[in-house]
């Protein structure tokens, strides 16, 4: 077996906060909540004008243990990239946390870089060759980082070796032809419904251990889809995500406030050797016993 | 207990509705199929069998998927233990020409290659005994339309999975309006963006959020045509 490649470290900022990304280190929790898809109310609030409801869902990704905040603001026929800008600039006023800018619109992409005061993380590119055209020189513009899925115009590949050929592809055109570093793109392996398909995690896992392998970079995907369309998703996410870890997924875009997973994360970290002498977790346990009392 | 045995082969034609109704409900598709070849054996209409067991086991499903009683694997092997035995009924069901519940085209619009959601509706459709037509993923307008011209179907579907290809539907309508077969068929939309806002916006006929209401969906804008439109 060859040596396999340097971890490599993605740094995000917000205007006073850094977060790190990386092998050997604690995992990114990517709080997901403030995404009005399948809010019928939110969509409503938002389509109103209405971005209220942005701050409730801020509070409880800080509070359940988030690193970075997902902002998502796709509600059909509406202005996106300006629900977008004014949704980064109301989240930067509340937290310091970094934030992952989630779009599959280019123009809300670029307005929403344009105005983040920091160094996002941009959800997502993908291997089709438009897509790399249109969002990469953003990516580079601003110099962001970029989530990237290994799928293409044609299919999103079940078999491993095509999804390292994409990814291949991704991190060559991202270097080459953009001068983007590798440590700054974050590979989202596809984590699909198990529960259309019980082989199609092993792909996955197997996905990542040859990506941590063979690329050394940074991997996230949507906790979630892993148990779509199964009864008691909180376990399934608890013990997912631990799997993953172990095969080099180093973030995830997750709803941070679900104790169950996140102290499942916590728990790996802990004992994969991410978090030394255990002083994250004897430091939650802690904060939860003070609470408590 | 109804599950066939070799040993004993004498079922009533009673016990083999009751039997392909329990076994397809949990998805047993080697016993769905023997019932079904026994069924024909003892000169059973395959209308029958599938008007009498298959299709109301599928309903059934689908009512439990929708109370959260049923989850999506279950609903996935009930509907292909059922469409092993309409590989076996369908030429049959030909033959005796019984109307079909319907012909239903489907596709991933352009610039867009997601399909497992599809694939999931594709499945309920066919275990509620619709004639499936799947053009797969990235149908662009005008394969749309000649699909159509070709195969005459009830309902045209568009999926999608992304904002940015749902614009694809208003494509897909101009297109059909275009070529003239707007009214010629009906309509509907889905997919994990889309809200019944979004299809009446692009003009869609219909809409449902999973794929067990597509399936109540569909049949109920083909009775309500069929109804309007005497054959």
């Amino acid at each position: 077996m060859s040596t396999p490649a340097a971890p490599l470290e993605t740094v995000l900022r917000s205007a006073s906060r850094e977060v790190v990304i990386g092998h050997g280190r604690r995992f990114c929790l990517i709080g997901e909540r403030i995404n009005p898809t399948g809010r019928r109310i939110f969509q409503e609030q938002l389509r109103a004008d209405d971005l209220s409801a942005i701050e409730r869902d801020v509070h409880a990704q800080v509070a359940g243990g988030a690193d970075v905040l997902d902002i998502n603001m796709g509600v059909p026929l509406t202005d996106e990239a300006d629900l977008l800008v004014r949704a980064i600039r109301m989240v930067q006023g509340l937290t310091d946390l970094p934030i992952c800018i989630d779009s599959s619109v280019v123009e809300a992409l670029a307005a929403g870089l344009a105005a983040y005061d920091g160094r996002a993380l941009v959800n997502s590119v993908t291997a089709e060759d438009e897509r790399l055209a249109q969002i990469l020189p953003l990516v580079k513009k601003h110099d962001a980082a970029v989530i990237a899925l290994p799928n293409d115009e044609h299919e999103i590949p079940m078999e491993v070796e095509k999804r390292l050929e994409l990814t291949e592809k991704i991190i060559r055109v991202a270097t080459t032809e953009y001068g983007i570093a590798a440590a700054d793109i974050v590979i989202d392996p596809l984590a699909m419904p198990i529960g259309a398909d019980t082989s199609t995690l092993m792909t996955t896992l197997e996905t990542m251990r040859r990506i941590r392998h063979d690329f050394g970079v940074n991997m996230t995907c949507g906790a979630s889809n892993v148990s779509f369309g199964m009864p008691d998703r909180h376990s399934l996410g608890a013990t997912f995500l631990p799997m993953a870890m172990l095969s080099g997924l180093t973030s995830a875009i997750m709803d941070a406030r679900t104790p169950q997973i996140v102290n499942a994360v916590k728990a790996a970290d802990l004992l994969l050797d991410h978090d030394e002498w255990g002083t994250a977790w004897i430091a939650a346990h802690r904060a939860r016993r003070d609470e408590s009392a | 207990m109804t599950s066939p045995n070799q040993s004993s082969p004498q079922l009533t034609p009673e016990e083999i509705l009751q039997g392909l109704y329990d076994d397809t409900l949990v998805g047993n598709a080697p016993h769905v199929l023997e019932l079904t070849h026994k069924g024909l054996e003892l000169d059973m209409e395959p209308q029958t069998l599938l008007f009498d067991a298959l299709i109301p086991s599928l309903e059934e499903v689908g009512a439990r998927f929708e109370r959260g009683d049923f989850f999506v694997p279950e609903m996935l092997i009930a509907g292909r233990a059922m469409a092993g035995a309409m590989e076996l009924l369908r030429p049959l069901l030909a033959e005796t020409g019984v109307e079909t519940i319907g012909k239903f085209l489907m596709g991933t619009v352009k610039g867009d290659v997601h399909d497992i959601g599809k694939n999931l509706v594709n499945i309920m459709l066919e275990g509620a005994g619709f004639e499936v037509i799947d053009l797969g993923v990235q149908v662009a307008p005008e394969k749309f339309v000649a699909a159509i011209e070709e195969h005459q179907p009830d309902i045209v579907g568009f999926s999608a999975f992304l904002t940015t290809t749902m614009p694809m539907f208003k494509a897909n309508m101009n297109a059909l309006e275009k070529s003239g077969v707007r009214d010629s068929v009906i309509v509907m939309v889905g997919g994990a963006p889309v809200t019944q806002e979004y299809a009446d916006a692009v003009g869609a006929d219909g809409y449902a959020p999973d794929a067990s209401a597509c399936v109540k969906k569909a049949k109920a804008l083909i009775s309500d045509r069929r109804s309007k439109v005497p054959a």
